[in-house]
C-alpha cells in the first residue's frame, strides 16, 4: 500500500506532484508539436514533430505504470514506423510540399471547422462523462508490467494474437506485390557490360576531364597528344547545362605552345624578377594581356 | 491532477490529428495525421486501463500499435506506387474516378 502510494496514486484517485510537473511539461511539448503536423510547411518537418509528440507519448505512457507499452512506442513508432515514412519521403521527394491550388473550393475552412467540430464534441463528452475513483495499476500489474501483459496476451488473447501474426504477414507480402515492379526492359548483366565494353574499344574507360589540357577542372576537356580537345570527356551533365569550358580556347593555347610562339613571347629573365619587384610585374601583366590578344587575333 | 486530464490530452491530439487528415494535402502527411489520432486513442486507452485497473486497455493498445504497424505498411506502399505512376504525393491529383 505504502509504495503504491509513493509510485502512482493518491488514495483519492490523484496524481503525484512529480507526475503532475511531467505531464503539464510534457502535454505543452505535445500539443505545440501536434500543430507542427498541422502547419509546417514541409513534409519532413511534420515528421519530426510527430517524432516529438511520439517520444512524449512514450514518456506518458512508462509515467502511467504501462513501461512495456512505453519501450514498444519507442520502439515500433517512432524507430519503425517514422523510419518508414521518413523513407518514403525521401523516396517521393523531400521538397514535396502541399499544393496550394483548390480543387473545392473553401474546402480547408470547412475542414478547419470540422476539426473545431470535433474538438466541441469530444470535450463534451469528455466533460460530461463519469469517472470512478480511480484504482491504479499497482494490483493489476503484479510483479512487472511485462509478465502481467504476457499473461493476458499469451493468455486470453492467444487467438487474437494469432490473427495479428497473419495481418502482418499478410500486409508485409501485399507490400511487397504493391511495391514490385515488372522489369520492361532485359536485365543487363556484368558480363554483357564488358563486352560492349570491348566492342565499342573504350576498354580503359573514357578520358578523364582536365588531363594534358593545363587545367585541372571537370569543365575542361581533356587533350589528346595532337592537342585537340576530346569532347567526351567531359561529363554529358555538364554539356548539356551549358557549363563545358570552351574547348577551342584551352586548344588555341596548345596550338601556341606546339609552334614554339609561347617560347617567343616577351617574357622578363628570371633574374630581372628577382631584382626588382614592380616592374616586372607590369611586364608580366602586358605579356599576359598580349598572348590574350593573339589568342583573340 | 486526475487522470482526466490524460483522456482530455488524448482527445485533443485525436482532434488535431483528425483536422490534419482533413486540411493537409500532401498524402504522406494526411497519413501522419491518422497515426497521430491511432496515437490519442493508445493513450486514451492506457488511461482508461490505469483507471479502472485492468490491463485489458493496455493490451488492446498494443494490438492497435501492430495493426498501425500493418497499416503503415500497406499505406505507405500504395502511396509509393501512385506516385510512381502520377508522380505526386498530393491527394487532390488522384482524380481518376472522376467523370
Amino acid at each position: 500500500m505504502l509504495s503504491s502510494l509513493a509510485t502512482s496514486l493518491t488514495d483519492a484517485g490523484r496524481t503525484t506532484t512529480g507526475e503532475a510537473i511531467l505531464f503539464w511539461v510534457l502535454a505543452i511539448v505535445m500539443v505545440l508539436a501536434a500543430g507542427g503536423l498541422l502547419f509546417a510547411r514541409k513534409a519532413v518537418h511534420a515528421a519530426l514533430s510527430l517524432v516529438v509528440v511520439m517520444i512524449g507519448l512514450a514518456f506518458l505512457y512508462v509515467a502511467q505504470d504501462a513501461p512495456f507499452l512505453g519501450v514498444v512506442q519507442v520502439v515500433v513508432y517512432t524507430g519503425a514506423i517514422m523510419m518508414l515514412f521518413l523513407f518514403v519521403l525521401m523516396l517521393v521527394g523531400v521538397d514535396a510540399s502541399d499544393t496550394l491550388t483548390e480543387t473545392l473550393r473553401g474546402q480547408r475552412w470547412v475542414a478547419a471547422l470540422a476539426g473545431l467540430g470535433l474538438v466541441v464534441v469530444l470535450a463534451g463528452v469528455v466533460g460530461r462523462a463519469h469517472y470512478g475513483p480511480a484504482v491504479g495499476l499497482t494490483d493489476a500489474n503484479g510483479a512487472s508490467n511485462p509478465v502481467a501483459l504476457a499473461r493476458l496476451v499469451f493468455g486470453s488473447y492467444a487467438f487474437a494474437l494469432e490473427a495479428v501474426g497473419a495481418l502482418l504477414i499478410t500486409a508485409a507480402i501485399g507490400a511487397i506485390m504493391l511495391t514490385h515492379r515488372r522489369r520492361m526492359t532485359p536485365r543487363v548483366t556484368q558480363r554483357a557490360r564488358s563486352t560492349a565494353r570491348v566492342l565499342s574499344g573504350t576498354l580503359a574507360g573514357k578520358p578523364v576531364p582536365g588531363v594534358y589540357a593545363r587545367h585541372n577542372a571537370m569543365d575542361v576537356p581533356a587533350l589528346d597528344p595532337q592537342g585537340r580537345p576530346i569532347e567526351e570527356s567531359v561529363s554529358r551533365v555538364l554539356r548539356v547545362r551549358g557549363q563545358e569550358a570552351d574547348a577551342r580556347e584551352y586548344a588555341a593555347r596548345i596550338d601556341r605552345v606546339l609552334s614554339g610562339d609561347w617560347a617567343n613571347t616577351v617574357r622578363p629573365p628570371l633574374t630581372a624578377t628577382s631584382e626588382t619587384s614592380s616592374a616586372p610585374a607590369t611586364d608580366d601583366s602586358d605579356a599576359a594581356e598580349k598572348s590574350d590578344e593573339e589568342a583573340k587575333a | 491532477m486526475t487522470l482526466t486530464h490524460y483522456v482530455v490530452l488524448a482527445a485533443i491530439l485525436f482532434s488535431i490529428g483528425a483536422t490534419t487528415v482533413l486540411v493537409r494535402r500532401n498524402a504522406i502527411i494526411v497519413f501522419m495525421g491518422v497515426e497521430l489520432m491511432l496515437n490519442a486513442t493508445n493513450l486514451a486507452l492506457v488511461t482508461f486501463s490505469r483507471m479502472h485497473g485492468n490491463l485489458t486497455g493496455q493490451v488492446l493498445a498494443f494490438f492497435v500499435m501492430v495493426v498501425a504497424a500493418a497499416e503503415v505498411v500497406i499505406g505507405l506502399a500504395i502511396i509509393i506506387s501512385i506516385f510512381r505512376t502520377r508522380r505526386s504525393a498530393s491527394v487532390d491529383d488522384v482524380n481518376l474516378l472522376k467523370g
